[in-house]
């Protein structure tokens, strides 16, 4: 217990220190976090939508895939992606290996299912009905994907958190193909490791605060932004 | 009721604005963030491309475990203008990841595998780099009452009759390969027995595996100090010649492989070697666990600790 205050007192220690590494953590954290989420909403949003609304060959093969691709153990992802980014891979000549860029596209590639999969789920949720009844009226079919997608907002947004809760947590893909290099690649996750593996318990508490702290910010943000789309209905 | 309808309206679309704005913001700072990170990287590789290309370092994991990755790394950086990424593996691993050219140059711990590297032709240059020692732990209770035992084969023997229980990292580390060979030099075969636990982890985490279970391990004296304050464990065996835990650096030979930066392996493994390399290492550790953890070997040779 007295390690746990202890953590607390030195996680705002750190922070208000304003802690060179701890703060260069913070920043790598987020961006890695923040474009792999970015990405993989760019991605499986319209992807979602379009399983949810159009017909396609192969589309019940795509959507189980999704499915199992939101199962996607963060370690098989690192894996993945060291094998083609690393040098003799077959990208390897873009030096990518250890860099921020190949921990976001490992991340991606673990976020990106979860959020296709939960955007489908939710434009499925909507009344099907309306896309009819929209039809009937006279709208484009772009126009009706956006308005569904605008009516789904609630569940979308939920997928978007899924998707950033699973990238900020992410440790063994981030440990594999970032390399844990410090004030590089050394992101919360990796940091805490790091910190346990030293036996510094007290430090790795306080990251681990950190974390949750920063997650709950960024969680609670898009919470709000959820919630204010649905009182406007 | 209407105008406290619009007032809700009203605050309600300030806060959007508000969270639209933060949005904005975060996206910004993420863009500048992840543009600069490019720029920079892109500047780095254009002019490394004539002279100072990028240094991938293949670490055995008690290097980072001791902090002393964090005492080197910067110093070779700054001395010598050179980029580093370190990887901290296992010595297996970063001997594999030497035999696959992935990475430069390697600082490991394990004489026998990396004479067969240098054999195999993968590595070369090999120079050792400092020492310190390994020890056998144990529970204070100690139920093989291997306490003092100065030959290892021996304590080794009697934890293995006693079937008190043993933690082998069993990771394809020095560290594990040392235990391996030492098993060997016994009459036991450990692996398969009920007392002889693998646990398939780094030093650290097998240091704490083996404290939850007061179970005996073979640990690097470093490791074992640095994580001595979360740790019930005595030391219970040590000084013997076998014990010896040596280190070295390695360049990847550039021959078998085109992309591997060799210059910059080779400023890394000079700048250990060097004057100012190893003073840091002589001196690291005082501060942090109050005693010396390596001792500086530039100039010897392995038949010097009689290998």
């Amino acid at each position: 217990m007295d390690m746990i205050i202890n953590g607390i007192m030195h996680a705002l220690e750190l922070l208000i220190k304003g802690d060179k590494d701890i703060l260069n953590i913070i920043i790598v954290t987020l961006q890695v976090s923040g474009a792999a989420t970015l990405i993989s909403v760019a991605v499986g949003i319209p992807l979602g939508t379009l399983m949810a609304l159009r017909d396609f060959r192969g589309k019940n093969i795509l959507s189980s895939l999704v499915n199992f691709g939101m199962g996607l153990p963060p370690v098989v992802a690192g894996l993945l992606v060291t094998l083609i980014l690393w040098r003799y891979g077959p990208l390897g000549s873009m030096n990518l290996m250890y860099t921020i860029p190949a921990m976001v596209i490992a991340q991606s590639l673990v976020a990106t299912p979860i959020i296709t999969g939960l955007s489908f789920a939710a434009i499925l949720n909507i009344n099907p009905k309306l896309k009819f009844q929209l039809l009937s009226l006279g709208a484009e079919p772009f126009q009706v994907s956006l308005i569904l997608v605008k009516e789904a907002k609630l569940g979308l947004m939920a997928a978007v958190i899924a998707g950033f809760g699973r990238v900020i947590s992410e440790v063994g893909a981030a440990m594999m193909v970032g390399g844990n290099v410090r004030g590089k690649t050394r992101i919360l996750t990796t940091a805490i490791v790091l910190e346990v593996d030293k036996g510094n318990y007290d430090i790795a508490i306080a990251i681990a605060i950190i974390l949750l702290l920063i997650t709950y910010i960024v969680v609670a943000l898009l919470t709000f932004l959820q919630h204010n789309e649905r009182s406007n209905w | 009721m209407k105008h406290n309808k619009t007032l809700l309206k009203g605050g309600q679309s300030n806060m959007k604005k508000f969270l639209n704005i933060i949005l904005a913001i975060y996206l910004g700072v993420l863009l500048v963030g992840c543009s600069s990170n490019a720029s920079s990287s892109e500047n780095k590789s254009s002019s490394n491309a004539s002279e100072k290309k990028e240094v991938i370092l293949g670490m055995t994991t008690g290097i980072e475990d001791a902090g002393l990755l964090d005492v080197i790394i910067p110093a070779f950086e700054k001395e010598t203008g050179y980029k580093t990424k370190t990887v901290s593996v296992g010595t297996g691993q970063a001997l594999a990841l030497a035999q696959k050219g992935e990475v430069d140059a390697i600082f490991v711990n394990s004489p026998p595998a990396e004479k067969q590297a240098l054999k195999d032709g993968y590595i070369i240059n090999r120079r050792l780099a400092m020492h310190n020692d390994f020890v056998v732990i144990g529970p204070e209770s100690d139920n093989a009452k291997i306490k003092g035992t100065k030959d290892v084969l021996q304590a080794l023997t009697t934890i293995a009759n006693t079937q008190s229980q043993f933690i082998s990292r069993a990771d394809d580390s020095g560290t594990n390969k040392l235990e391996m060979s030492l098993w060997k030099q016994t009459s036991v075969t450990p692996k398969g027995s009920p007392w002889y636990v693998e646990a398939g982890a780094g030093m650290s985490q097998t240091l704490k595996i083996a404290n939850e279970k007061n179970a005996y391990t073979i640990t690097d004296r470093a490791t074992y100090l640095f994580n001595k304050k979360v740790l019930s464990l005595p030391v219970l065996s040590e000084g013997d010649p076998k014990l010896i835990n040596l280190y070295s650096v390695s360049e990847v030979n550039k021959e078998k492989f085109s992309r591997v930066n060799s210059e910059g392996a080779k400023a890394f493994t000079d700048f250990v070697l060097s004057k100012n390399g190893q003073e840091l290492i002589a001196k690291h550790g005082k501060e942090q666990v109050g005693q010396y953890l390596f001792t500086a070997d530039g100039g010897k040779a392995d038949k010097d600790y009689g290998f």
